[in-house]
């Protein structure tokens, strides 16, 4: 079920009501801070640090905050984009302590401490990333949109399973969506790099 | 897009993620439920209690015939999980048809269920298994956890700890098929199933289903048909016919009620056979 058909559910299942009334919800006004909480807090600002790339970062933010936008417009990595901004295409993909996700459905605050893996840490002193090169090389791309979370995907299949078949790929890479449908190449390019990866190995 | 404005505390322990929560806040754990309801204002929470730190929530173990998964335990975990897949593949193989890898990465059992999408996998397996749902207050059979859109039996300020699933045992066998919504991979309709047989009959089974109806029920009346049955084929189109009795069909652009109606019936054929041929 998608999120707007969810809506249609909420909204033809007699949550009227509570659909109505959200443009009507004041705006609560922030009680003073938390002692509990282990960083610093500034009103409705929560100052979070976290490694980026390999390197420390830190910057205030709002709860509501997504990663995503953390990474765009505070740190100006821009390579991750946001496409449907509803976790189903997967363009913002990143790397988060070793795992894949999906930045526009993480808040800035929950990355707070982790080690964090954008398309544009991959690339060492000028070198591209195996799976960078394979992209290249296999012309895994068309208009190109989808690419970084495609390669950023990949990298987390192939943390999980460095030798997938065909099917394997495939079925991982369900989480991201090409709009130019050039699944054929995307799926070559990972296992080349798979197969780069296993003779440099 | 993002959210309504919110307050953040993360807690550290469970008494603390109590002591934080009820009226209008509400708990935080991967979030891939909660974040996208929040940025549609589906859900707006005054305070948001982050309880993916408290440690205690963490980890799977066996204890006797009980599996025991904690509720921060994510997807991904559960779906390669050796104790899970040993004692009960079944549930490693619902975890693993959610969403996808980075989907399955953030998202938790306890959020899953503490949420109760209605095209959710996990409560349809869960149902049909006879899990428990484990509270900050007490435990609840999956089946009566479930009570409506979006709705459970949790009370204000109560936290999901642990979700247990007894392991399958011999002469017994389970079984999760699903109809994939092609853009989401929710379930359009999911049917969980457990078969345990004697001889060649069926000596009783359990059915979930999730994703039919605005919440994962019991088909009872499908159970009560192959219960006793030669586990054939025609018994188990029988039985699979019976499915959607037991819930009011939903209909939205995925899928009509009667188009629902019938996804129970073949979703059900699938899991019975599966579930019958691993007993």
């Amino acid at each position: 079920m998608s999120l707007w058909e969810k809506i249609t559910n909420f909204l033809s299942s007699g949550y009227t009501e509570q659909a109505a009334a959200v443009p009507d919800a004041p705006e609560a006004e922030p009680e003073t801070s938390n002692d509990s909480l282990s960083r610093k807090e500034n009103g409705m600002s929560y100052t979070i640090s976290m490694t980026v790339n390999g390197t420390a970062c830190s910057g205030d933010v709002e709860a509501r905050t997504l990663l995503v936008d953390f990474v765009r417009d505070h740190l100006e990595l821009t390579g991750t984009n946001v496409g449907c901004d509803t976790s189903q295409c997967g363009s913002c993909t990143i790397i988060m302590d070793g795992k894949s996700v999906k930045s526009c459905t993480t808040l800035a605050v929950q990355a707070d401490g982790s080690d964090v893996t954008t398309i544009e840490g991959l690339a060492t002193n000028g070198d591209l990333h195996p799976l960078q090169q394979a992209f290249w090389d296999e012309h895994g791309l068309q208009c190109g949109f989808c690419t970084p979370g495609m390669i950023m995907a990949g990298v987390g299949i192939l943390n999980e399973n460095p030798d997938p078949s065909e099917e394997t790929i495939r079925h991982n890479l369900e989480g991201n969506i090409c709009r130019c449908t050039g699944y054929q190449n995307i799926v070559k390019a990972i296992q080349s790099a798979a197969q780069s990866t296993k003779g440099a190995a | 897009m993002q959210p309504s404005k919110f307050e953040y505390r993360k807690a550290s322990t469970l008494d603390e993620a109590v002591s934080l929560g009820g009226g209008e806040a509400d708990y935080l754990a991967g979030g891939h439920s909660l974040i996208p309801a929040m940025k549609l204002r589906l859900s707006e929470p005054s305070t948001l209690v982050d309880i993916s730190g408290i440690g205690d929530l963490k980890g799977i173990s066996r204890d006797g015939d009980t599996i025991k998964i904690g509720a921060l335990t994510t997807h991904s975990e559960v779906a390669s999980s050796g104790v899970v897949n040993d004692g009960c593949a079944a549930l490693a193989d619902a975890a693993g048809m959610i969403g996808d890898p980075q989907v399955r990465n953030r998202g938790t059992i306890g959020g899953n269920v503490a949420h109760a999408d209605p095209a959710s996998d996990y409560p349809g397996i869960l149902v049909a298994l006879g899990a428990t749902i484990v509270t900050t207050g007490r435990s609840t059979a999956a089946e009566d956890f479930f009570t409506g859109l979006f709705e459970t039996a949790l009370g204000e300020g109560e936290i999901v700890t642990e979700v247990q699933v007894p392991a399958t045992g011999d002469g017994t066998g389970a079984a999760y098929s699903k109809f994939f919504n092609p853009a989401s991979r929710y379930a359009v309709v999911g049917v969980g199933a457990v078969v345990t047989k004697s001889g060649g009959t069926c000596e009783s089974c359990r059915i979930g289903v999730t994703g039919a109806s605005d919440h994962a029920y019991r088909a009872t009346a499908a159970e009560e048909a192959l219960s006793g049955s030669d586990l054939g084929d025609e018994a188990i189109a029988a039985a699979a016919a019976k499915v959607a009795d037991g819930g009011e069909m939903m209909s939205d652009l995925s899928a009509s009620a009667q188009y629902r109606a019938h996804l129970c019936s073949v979703m059900a054929s699938r899991a019975i056979s599966e579930a019958a041929s691993r007993a």
